[in-house]
Parts: structure tokens; sequence; C-alpha cells
């Protein structure tokens, strides 16, 4: 008997090692990327966020109905700015696969107006939207950093709202879309 | 029967010393100083509460044990977010005075080896630093050394809290020398290229609602050959 209580010691230590080296501790829900190839190159994805659903935080001073409700939004005059606001993100298909960040300041001379989307199984981006829109009501920005899937990408990220106008009682006020067109390096090929 | 049995005791005791022993593993190197605590270069430090109720906004899935803030905020419980923290905080000098605002957002990460003891994170900050510009941190972080010295005495703790003095970096990487990779988006600090570390200092943690007592700090070393104004308004 001792000698399969030891034999099940030592199954048990080859069991846990080869379960914790087999099985992930941390599995991330993946849902497939819905990409398209751009006319002159790249990668096209498409994005958005339903409002008011989607919206996290509304963080802005002087905000009388606050988002979430008992947000307090820094006093300080250094804020008085600056408004940032926290998003879910969906893709096409209307699932949620991520969370960003939209951060709309006046700096001085600069207005600045800036994009985080990370989105967890995949990686995050940053990008600087220029202030003035386009034809159209979009508003175009650079990627500017990336991570990991994103970390070796160039292109750009466009937002446009798009109020609805389906009229339906339970309809969202509209949408942001985000659309992203990036480019592997050349320089890595 | 007993035979059965015997086997069966026997799986849970190897089992369970296998958990002690990766708990435990001494082979499990701690790298010691960061590059940029002695670094001769312009640093730039922000502090910051890790506490949810400090942050403007924090929010997970609900079910983690640092609980959402303010209470009735979106929480993230779809499949791909369920994984993933956000939050807003203010960030300080080390006067304590106001610098900008940051806002991070933490997944879980699939490299997690707890063989090797790696348990990690990855993070990414949006730093927001009026008269001064934007700034992108993109980071993993470990938090083996963190479980290991404070929450496992926390869970052996009759009272399932701990309380001490615990201070420790938790970026490893993307850099090669474990640090982060930070880069400038507008105002006087854009288009920089810089590195980065995020360290935590805990003073107290409960099993059941996490870091009670605990500041954050990111260092952010700026480039040698930045603007000299850029540098000047970045760190006085």
């Amino acid at each position: 008997m001792l000698k399969t209580f030891i034999i099940g010691i030592v199954l048990g230590l080859v069991a846990t090692a080869a379960g914790l080296h087999t099985y992930p501790v941390v599995d991330q829900k993946r849902e497939p990327s819905i990409v398209s190839v751009a006319a002159n190159g790249g990668n096209v994805e498409s994005f958005h966020v339903k409002v008011p659903m989607d919206r996290i935080m509304i963080g802005e001073p002087g905000r009388k109905v606050p988002l979430p409700v008992g947000l307090e939004w820094p006093e300080d005059s250094m804020l008085q700015n600056v408004r940032i606001e926290l998003f879910k993100i969906r893709n096409a298909r209307d699932t949620v696969v991520g969370v960003a960040a939209r951060t709309a300041a006046d700096d001085g001379p600069t207005q600045v107006i800036d994009w985080v989307v990370h989105l967890p199984a995949r990686g995050s981006v940053f990008v600087n939207m220029s202030p003035e829109p386009v034809e159209g009501g979009y508003r175009v920005g650079k990627l500017r950093a990336g991570s990991r899937e994103f970390g070796s990408l160039n292109g750009s990220l466009t937002e446009r709202w798009l109020p609805d106008t389906s009229g339906e009682e339970d309809a969202p006020q509209g949408r942001i879309e985000l659309v992203t067109a990036f480019v592997g390096d050349p320089d890595a090929l | 029967m007993k035979y059965i049995i015997a086997l069966i005791l026997g799986l849970l005791v190897g089992a369970a010393v296998f958990a002690v022993g990766v708990i435990y593993n001494p082979f499990v190197l701690d790298r010691g100083l960061s590059p940029l605590a002695v670094t001769g270069a312009e640093v730039l430090a922000l502090n910051f509460s890790v506490i949810p109720s400090d942050a403007i906004v924090f929010t997970n899935n609900g079910e983690s044990r640092q609980k959402p803030y303010p209470e009735k905020v979106l929480q993230l419980w779809e499949a791909p977010i369920r994984h993933t923290s956000t939050m807003a905080t203010v960030l300080r000098d080390a006067r304590s005075q106001t610098t900008g605002i940051g806002v991070k957002f933490s997944s879980l990460s699939e490299q997690t080896r707890l063989l090797e003891g790696e348990a990690l994170v990855d993070s990414v900050w949006y730093l927001y630093l009026p008269g001064r510009g934007s700034l992108f941190m993109e980071q993993s972080e470990n938090y083996w050394k963190f479980l290991r010295q404070v929450g496992l005495p926390a869970y052996q703790s009759s009272a399932n809290s701990w309380k001490g003095s615990w201070l420790g970096d938790l970026t490893v990487g993307p850099g090669a020398l474990g640090t982060a990779r930070v880069t400038g988006g507008t105002g006087t600090l854009q288009g920089l290229q810089m590195e980065g570390l995020e360290s935590l200092s805990a003073r107290a943690f409960s099993v059941e609602e996490g870091p009670i007592a605990a500041d954050g700090r990111l260092l952010i070393e700026l480039p040698a050959a930045a603007d000299d104004s850029a540098v000047e308004a970045a760190t006085e």
C-alpha cells in the first residue's frame, strides 16, 4: 500500500506539472477579426460604439448629470479643459470586443483629440486625431503607437458620428464609427 | 479499495507538494534594481493611488476582488473583456500636485506561466499632462512577486489580511531591459520614444478587497536628445 501511495505522489507531481504546462491559466475569448483589404494596401477593420449604452464614463468639469452616477471629476484647474470618455467597443458583428478612451482637450493653441483602443486578445492602438473634420464629417488620425499585434503597424483611424435614424423605441441615439486602416512596416519584409 | 484510496491520497499529496514547490520556487529570479532607478537621464515621475475608490473610475467584470467604483459604473462582463479592468485616475508629482490624468487598461495575459513565476498582465496607459502633451505606455506586468510576498501571507493570516511595507517593480517588458515602451503623442513630448516603468508600494492588503493602502508610480525616462524645453517642462 505504501508503494501505491508513493506512486500516487509521483503521478500527482507529474499530472500537476503537465496540467499547468498544457492548459493556459488565462484564455482570452477571441472574436474572429472582420477585415477587408484596402485598394491601396493594408487591412481595414470597422468598430463602433453604441451611444449611450456603451458609454462607461464621461469625465469633464461642470457636468450636471455625472456618468456614471457618483462620479466626481477632479476640481483641479489643470483639468478644466479636459474631457475623457471611456467606452466599450463593438466589432462589425455588434459584439463587444474591447474598451477605448477618447480624450479631447484644449491645450493652449493646441487642440488634442486622442483615441486609445484596447482589444484584450490582440493589443492596443494609440491614435492622434486631426481636430478639424474632413468632408463627410470624418475626423482622421494617425496611428502613433500600438502594442502586441499592432506593434509593427502603420496607418490611420477615422471617427464619425452617425445618428440613429431607425426611429425604433429602444434604438441608441447613434453610434461612433471607428474605421482602422493599418499596414505592416515595409522595411520588415 | 484501500489501494485506490492510497493512490488518490498520493495524487493529492503530489499535487499539493508541486503547488508548494511552484509557490516557493527558489529558481524564480528576482530582477533586482530597475535600470531606470540608476539612470542619469531626466525622469518624469507620476504618482497615483491603486485603490479603486480613490480613482475617478474603476471597472472590471464585477466579480473580482476589487469592486467597481463608482458602484453603478458599467461593468465589463462580456466574454472578450471579462479579464480586463479599466481605471481613470489623477496623476500627481512628488509634491502631490496634480500633473495630469491617466487611463489604464489591463488584461490578464495569455503568456502567464506559473511554472516560471510569471503572473502576467498586459496593460497600456494613456497619460494626458496638460501643458505638456499626451503619452502612451505599453507594458507587461508581472504580479508573481507581489502575490507571493503580499497575497499569500494575507491568505495565511487568520485576519485574512496583510500589513507591512512592500515595494516592487511590476513592469517586465516589452523593452529588452524589462522596461515599458513609451510614445509621445502630442505637445512637447510628441514623437519621442521613451522607456518607462510602473512600480507598486503596498502597505495593507485584504483577501476580500485587494489592496487597501497602496500607491503606484510611473517613471518615464526622457530621452537625452529631447528638446531642452520639453525636458524642463516635463520635470519641473
